[in-house]
Formats: C-alpha cells, sequence, structure tokens
C-alpha cells in the first residue's frame, strides 16, 4: 500500500451510509498514476457505491478522498467541477449511459464544450472524429444515434466519452459485465491501450475475476463495504489469504473437463442483506468455515501479512489453511 | 426410444419494415431422456429463439417452419389448449431474470400453489404442502415461512430458486434453462449449477442449458450445441468440444476465455470483427469474415452442419479431431 511515489489518488476511511444501513464502512487505500486496481466483490458488497463516493456523486460520504491533495470530499463545488475534468467514469450498460436523442458525435463533444468552451466547432469536430477512429469506429459514426449500435460499439462510445479530456483517472464500473465473451476482450484491450497512450490510472470494478486478474497491477477485494484483501494479482489468485477471497475464486466455474463434477471445494452461502450484518465483529463470520470465537467480537484489521499483500482475517498469520472441506 | 425433444429444420424468421428477417436457419436437435444438453452461443446466435419457440412463447410476428416434438408430439401445430398441458408441467422453462419472471403482487406460495392447481388438479390446501415441500428440496431455508413471501423478500439466488422449484413442481420431462444464472453473482452462481446437478440426480429430468458462458455449461452439460448467426456450426460430447474443438469459431470462443491461472497476459485474447447483423445474408459461411481459416471456398459455399464420429461439424476446413 505504501510506495516511494505519491499517490494520486488516497482515500482514507471512506464511509457512506443509506439511512440506516452502512454501505461503504471504512475503506483506505491508495492509487498511483497510470495504475490499475481491480476491485471484486458480489453485488451488494458496496463496490459501485465506493466508485460513487469517490467522485463526490453521492451526499452522504463521510471520509476523506484526497486528489493531487485536494480533499474532493470537502473542497468547493467550483474545485470539484475543474478537478472532475481528470475524473471520468465508464458504466456497466453501455446504452442506457448514452442519451438516446443525441447523435453519438455530440455526446462524444460534450466534455470538450464543458471544459474547453474556447475550441471552435471545427477543432472539436476534429478532436472527436479522432477519437472516434481511436476507440476502433470511424469518424462518419458520430452522425448516428445510439440504437443504431452494437452493446460492444456502444462501450466504445463511452470509453470515448470518458477518454476526449485525457483524464487522470478512469473509473470504470462492471464495463464488459453485460457484453459477449469475444467482444469482452476487445473493451478490455480497448482500454489497456488507451491507458498505455495516455498514462491515465484506472480503478477496474468487476466481478469477473479472470479479466481483473489479467489486467490489475493490484486487486482490492471488498465484503459488506469493507476491503478484507490487497494484494498484487499474482498472490491474490495463487495464495489467497482471506477465506472470502479463497470462496470466491473456488466459485469460478472451471472450463477444464478434468474438474467436471468436483464438489464445491468450499461452503458457498448467500451474501447476507445489508440489514442482516452481524452487529460486532468479522462480516465474514456468519458465512466463514474458519471462524473462531474472537472473529465474532473483534473486528480483524486491513494488516500487512507479507509485503504489499493486506488481509483483513484474524486467522491470515496462519499459513495453510486446508481449501476442501466437508460441505 | 422416443427423444424428449426432437426439433427437425427449424426456421424462425421476424418482419422487419415488411421484409422477413431470419433468426434461426434449418436447426435439427434432439434431446434424449434425462440428457443435459448445453446450448452457447453469443447474443443473437438465436439459440434461445429456439426453445422459445418449443415453449409457443414466441412473439405473434414470428413466421415459423420446420417441426419441434416433445415426446413425440407435435407441438407448432398443437392449439393453445394442448400446448397449455405440456407447458408448465412436463415442458419447462426458467429465465435469465428471476425477478421479472415471478409476479411481484403475488405470494411465493400462491406462485407455486397455482401451477399444482391448473394442471394436477390438487386442491389449494395439498398444493400450498407439496409448494413447501419442493422448496426444501431446492434447499430453500425455513419453505413455510417463504410461501407468504412476496418476491421482493427475496434475495436473487433465492428467486432462482424459487423458479427452479416452480419449473419441477410436475415432474418434468425437460426443464430448459435460459442463462439461469448469468444475472447473480458466481458464488451464487456456483450453489445454482450444483443445484441443477442434484436435481437431475435426484429427477432424472432432461436439461436444455442455454447461456453463453462456457464455464455454466461445462460444468453440466453431457453434450453441447454451438450456435452462430442463427445456425447449429458444432455439436460434441462437452468433453471432447473441450479438449478437441471442430469448428474454428468454438477453437476461438475457448481461447477469449481469460484464465484464472497460467501467466498473466499484457493484452486479452480476442476474436476480431463483429457476429452478422440480423437481416445481414452472407452467401457462405456466416463466420468468414471473423475466421483464420478461411479460404476462397468458404465466402461462396456455406459449409453444411456434417457428422464426424460423435461429433458434427459445419466447416469445410475443420481442426483435426
Amino acid at each position: 500500500m505504501n510506495g516511494a511515489a505519491e499517490a494520486l489518488l488516497q482515500v482514507k476511511d471512506l464511509r457512506v451510509d443509506f439511512g440506516a444501513h452502512a454501505v461503504v464502512r471504512g475503506v483506505s487505500f491508495e492509487l498511483f498514476e497510470g495504475e490499475t486496481l481491480g476491485l471484486v466483490g458480489e453485488s451488494g458488497s458496496g463496490k459501485s457505491t465506493l466508485a460513487r463516493a469517490i467522485l463526490r456523486l453521492l451526499r452522504s460520504a463521510h471520509g476523506s478522498v484526497e486528489w493531487r491533495g485536494k480533499d474532493l470530499l470537502t473542497c468547493a463545488p467550483a474545485e470539484l467541477r475543474a478537478q472532475r475534468r481528470d475524473l471520468q467514469l465508464v458504466f456497466q450498460d453501455p446504452l442506457s449511459s448514452l442519451d438516446p436523442r443525441m447523435r453519438v458525435g455530440d455526446t462524444i463533444a460534450e466534455p470538450l464544450r464543458v471544459f474547453e468552451p474556447g475550441l471552435d466547432a471545427n477543432a472539436r469536430a476534429r478532436r472527436v472524429a479522432g477519437m472516434l477512429e481511436r476507440v476502433g469506429l470511424t469518424a462518419a459514426m458520430g452522425a448516428r444515434y445510439p440504437h443504431e449500435f452494437s452493446g460492444g460499439q456502444c462501450q466504445r462510445i463511452g470509453i470515448a466519452r470518458a477518454m476526449i479530456l485525457n483524464p487522470k483517472l478512469l473509473i470504470c464500473d462492471e464495463p464488459v459485465s453485460s457484453l459477449d465473451m469475444s467482444i469482452q476482450g476487445q473493451i478490455v484491450n480497448l482500454l489497456l491501450d488507451l491507458q498505455r497512450d495516455a498514462g491515465t490510472a484506472m480503478l477496474f470494478i468487476s466481478h469477473n475475476l479472470a479479466v481483473v486478474r489479467h489486467l490489475s497491477h493490484r486487486v482490492l477485494v471488498m465484503y459488506s463495504g469493507k476491503l478484507v484483501e490487497i494484494a498484487a494479482p499474482d498472490a491474490l489468485f495463487n495464495s489467497p489469504r482471506h477465506p472470502y477471497t479463497k470462496a470466491l475464486l473456488a466459485a469460478v466455474p472451471a472450463i477444464e473437463p478434468k474438474l467436471k463434477g468436483a464438489p464445491a471445494a468450499l461452503r458457498l452461502e448467500e451474501p447476507p442483506a445489508a440489514v442482516r450484518l452481524p452487529a460486532a465483529g468479522c462480516a465474514y463470520r456468519e458465512r466463514c468455515p474458519y471462524a473462531l470465537p474472537v472473529c465474532a467480537s473483534t473486528v480483524p484489521p486491513l494488516a500487512e501479512a507479507t509485503t504489499g499483500h493486506w488481509v483483513a482475517c484474524h486467522r491470515s498469520h496462519e499459513a495453510l489453511i486446508p481449501l476442501s472441506l466437508p460441505a | 426410444m422416443i427423444p424428449t425433444l426432437s426439433i427437425d429444420d427449424l426456421c424462425i424468421s421476424f418482419p422487419r419494415h415488411g421484409a422477413p428477417i431470419p433468426a434461426v436457419q434449418g436447426v435439427s436437435l434432439s434431446i434424449a431422456p434425462s440428457e443435459c444438453v448445453g446450448i452457447i452461443g453469443e447474443s443473437g446466435s438465436g439459440k434461445t429463439q429456439v426453445f422459445m419457440a418449443a415453449m409457443g412463447l414466441l412473439a405473434s410476428s414470428a413466421a415459423v417452419s420446420g417441426s419441434i416434438r416433445f415426446e413425440g408430439g407435435d407441438l407448432l401445430s398443437a392449439d393453445t389448449a394442448v400446448l397449455n398441458r405440456v407447458r408448465g408441467s412436463k415442458l419447462t422453462m426458467i429465465f435469465q431474470d428471476p425477478m421479472t419472471s415471478l409476479a411481484p403482487h403475488l405470494k411465493i406460495g400462491t406462485q407455486l400453489a397455482e401451477v399444482l392447481v391448473c394442471h394436477s388438479g390438487m386442491s389449494w390446501r395439498d398444493a400450498w404442502s407439496s409448494a413447501a415441500r419442493i422448496l426444501a428440496r431446492v434447499r430453500v431455508p425455513d419453505p413455510k415461512r417463504r410461501l407468504h413471501q412476496y418476491p421482493h423478500e427475496l434475495s436473487g439466488g433465492m428467486r432462482q430458486r424459487v423458479m427452479i422449484g416452480m419449473s419441477l413442481l410436475c415432474e418434468p420431462a425437460l426443464v430448459i434453462a435460459d442463462e439461469p444464472t448469468s444475472a447473480l453473482d458466481v458464488t451464487v452462481q456456483a450453489q445454482l449449477i450444483e443445484l441443477l446437478r442434484t436435481m437431475r440426480g435426484e429427477l432424472g429430468m432432461a436439461l436444455a442449458l442455454i447461456s453463453h458462458d462456457l464455464g455454466v455449461v461445462a460444468g453440466l452439460a453431457d453434450r453441447i450445441l454451438v450456435m452462430y448467426a442463427g445456425r447449429i456450426v458444432e455439436s460434441a460430447p462437452a468433453l471432447e468440444l473441450f479438449s478437441h474443438a471442430r469448428h474454428p469459431y468454438t477453437a476461438e470462443m475457448l481461447k477469449c476465455i481469460p484464465s484464472l491461472s497460467g501467466p498473466r497476459l499484457a493484452r486479452l485474447p480476442t476474436l476480431a470483427g463483429q457476429p452478422p447483423q440480423p437481416g445481414e445474408q452472407l452467401e457462405g459461411c456466416a463466420f468468414a469474415p471473423r475466421c483464420p481459416r478461411v479460404a476462397a471456398r468458404c465466402r461462396s459455399e456455406r459449409p453444411l452442419l456434417s457428422p464426424a464420429g460423435a461429433a458434427a461439424v459445419a466447416c469445410h476446413f475443420p481442426l483435426p479431431a
């Protein structure tokens, strides 16, 4: 978590409450320039809420989100607006995140109208045309409407809109989840190319663990509003330490035929509804096959188990936890 | 032995601006009793439409030809009264979204018991206790209390368990599961796949599993059909398909699945291009524009699905077995 380099984004003890429900419960992490952070977890774990809180799209966020030295949660609205040109978002549903009545060229041009009002119409059109080609479409397609495009093409348009201002941070919230397998790789590779060319940092939220493994520099695992494990992908996927991460990995269906029919390696139970969170202790303990009495009383802190590998589990120091248990 | 479901030369098209747009073109398949057949393909490949036709659930504008037989009886020409005796009881379907496939204003118990009252002529009292038994069977905790709840009170995984339970109430011969886990988390997905496996073992029904996720299909299916642009391009026993795909489309799809082990890649493997647009008719093979093995013949002459051992492949230049 700590490096010599200055963090671009520093999230400290971020909390979001919706009424009586705590959805994000004290999240801290850093994101460095050009870095890709993968964020995984089940639906309801607070991934998307965390992303929205970072961009101050929610009123009920507490804690601090330091972006290049400024706290986005407390800075003046004018300052926030100025910073937002460097913070862009790509959404899950590519079609519904585009205005159906706007030509896609105008959609892509809109950030330029807002943040570079001095640009004349010709220069703006050239930037839009260049961006369309950069994301694998043609300049002529800018005159069309969203319904004329496939899901994969709509996502390219959403990426073009997000990247036209060369942001320093791109937050992608499940950008490929609604796309077919053969299109997913194309979109992920496009994001990687753009990132390499522009040096953009990326927070990549996904429930597709395999995709996250390949593109992330570090991976955050979220459960019930808290980070339970942070590690480089090789460490996380080869030697996960948190029982929840182990369960998540074990649940990915295997293509390898030899694994077909193998009994489920871990006991997997329904994620708890937010209202049913245990009152004290570790939020995962009711599903955890390794829970000890201490898990019911004390929340395990996120601590560095080995260099760069952070785990929030009372038993993370135990070297070997058996993977297969009786169901 | 009469197959549970047999489909012969099924063609489905939908009109657009007066011209028919084909969605399914000449699909033939058969599912034996107790067999689990996986149907994979991308969105728009026609995989769902084939089974919507079997259920009599196609949009009324659809033009359908060919034949669909269920336990020997013709479904396509059957009138609604005949269809209604079969579907929902012996032939059932589970849909992707468990929220929209349950009625939001009716208790779970009412929706389950209704099936038995309609199809088996049970009294509501008996049907209600059978409904509790089926919920217990699909591992819904505290089934008696669940019967009195509404769909919104259940999690997505629980709702899909209820749907699976509902599909099993009348001891079906065939359950069609259309993307049954795609809307759910990977942990819940693993539980539901396990549940479907157990139910097949206990009840011995045939299962048609439609999915774009090869991993889901790999865990359950005996045999897999691959669809592309409205046609079946490959059919093979599951193990054979994953180890020795013959059709280049299947092979390329398998390569596109990012892995959880092995070296990490700087770029994900991809399949270039897009499937043909609806209504776009190619003279030769529909996959030719994206195919790494394409030759001149592929662009002029459409390959037919031809048997190759236990498998069948529609390709002029299939990969070696």
